[in-house]
């Protein structure tokens, strides 16, 4: 049985885009911190030309329900392509610069909405980046 | 030469862009040639968001582009030059008159192109636009990143396609 399924609304999920195999690292390692990789669909853009990575993340957010979207760079493409399905989806929520913390965060978010959900994933995501200077 | 980089690439500003060539070129400016862009607020504003903070990034048509390319030229900041289509290079090249090399970054896969590389596909209108573009003067060189092997254009016209 999915979490999915259980008491409660379901748990928002989340398409994850990225160059090369960034977004399959990333997830791989939710799956093996957590179990919980499922929250997530795996989009690269490697090799894709703009119009076919705005044609997978709308295919990928139609197929999945998911109203979140993250991306790896706020200059990539893939953020170029879903910022232009955001401009005619309001309820579409953008994450740039995604991180694994901020992942953690959003796939065990117990949030009312995929919003609220996705801006604590990302201030997670931030506070997660330290610079240690001496051990 | 301050333009330090004209560069044809389908996905106009995007990672191997703004960084992959923008860090080590130290671009400080990059300028966007296309008629589309130019011609929009909400496209021009979607593009100024994904250029990091140090660089300035300016809009024209190409008509706008071939009339103020000495400006940029004679800019002391390194810069990039971004098409999103060989046509529009050529239109540039052969309106300007000044520019000695042009990248082939990315021109991906459509219907009626042919894979050449593993970041070029063509059709043969495009591939007349590149010898048009050497018959101009102009050293057409395939580059995805710096780090890539620079291909020439005799080479991308094989179609290794890998």
């Amino acid at each position: 049985m999915s979490d999915d399924e259980g008491a409660g609304p379901p748990k928002p999920k989340a398409i994850v885009v990225g160059h090369g195999e960034f977004s399959a690292g990333l997830v791989s390692a939710v799956g093996q911190i957590c179990g919980l990789a499922d929250k997530l669909v795996v989009l690269s853009n490697t090799g894709m030309a703009p119009e076919d990575i705005e044609a997978a993340i709308r295919r990928e957010l139609a197929r999945t329900g998911a109203r979140v979207v993250f991306t790896d760079l706020p200059g990539g493409s893939g953020t170029i392509a879903a910022r232009r399905i955001a401009k005619e989806n309001p309820g579409l929520v953008l994450v740039t610069g995604v991180n694994l913390a901020t992942l953690l965060d959003f796939v065990f978010s117990s949030a009312g909405t995929p919003e609220e959900a996705a801006r604590s994933a990302a201030e997670r995501g931030k506070a997660s980046l330290i610079v240690i200077e001496r051990g | 030469m301050p333009i330090h980089l004209y560069r044809i690439d389908d996905r106009l500003i995007h990672g191997q862009v703004v960084v992959g060539w923008g860090q080590p070129l130290n671009t400080r400016f990059l300028v966007l040639v296309d008629d589309l862009v130019a011609s929009s607020d909400w496209e021009k504003e979607l593009y100024r968001m994904a250029v990091p903070p140090e660089m300035e990034i300016y809009f024209a048509d190409i008509d706008t582009a071939i009339r103020d390319h000495g400006r940029y030229a004679s800019d002391p900041r390194p810069g990039i030059l971004i098409t999103g289509d060989i046509a529009s290079m050529l239109r540039l090249v052969k309106g300007v008159k000044a520019i000695g090399s042009v990248n082939l970054g990315g021109i991906h896969h459509r219907a009626g192109r042919e894979a050449k590389l593993r970041y070029v596909f063509l059709t043969p209108q495009e591939e007349q636009q590149l010898r048009a573009l050497e018959g101009a003067g102009v050293e057409v060189i395939a580059q995805d990143v710096p780090s890539a092997r620079a291909r020439p254009l005799t080479e991308v016209l094989e179609g290794e396609a890998t």
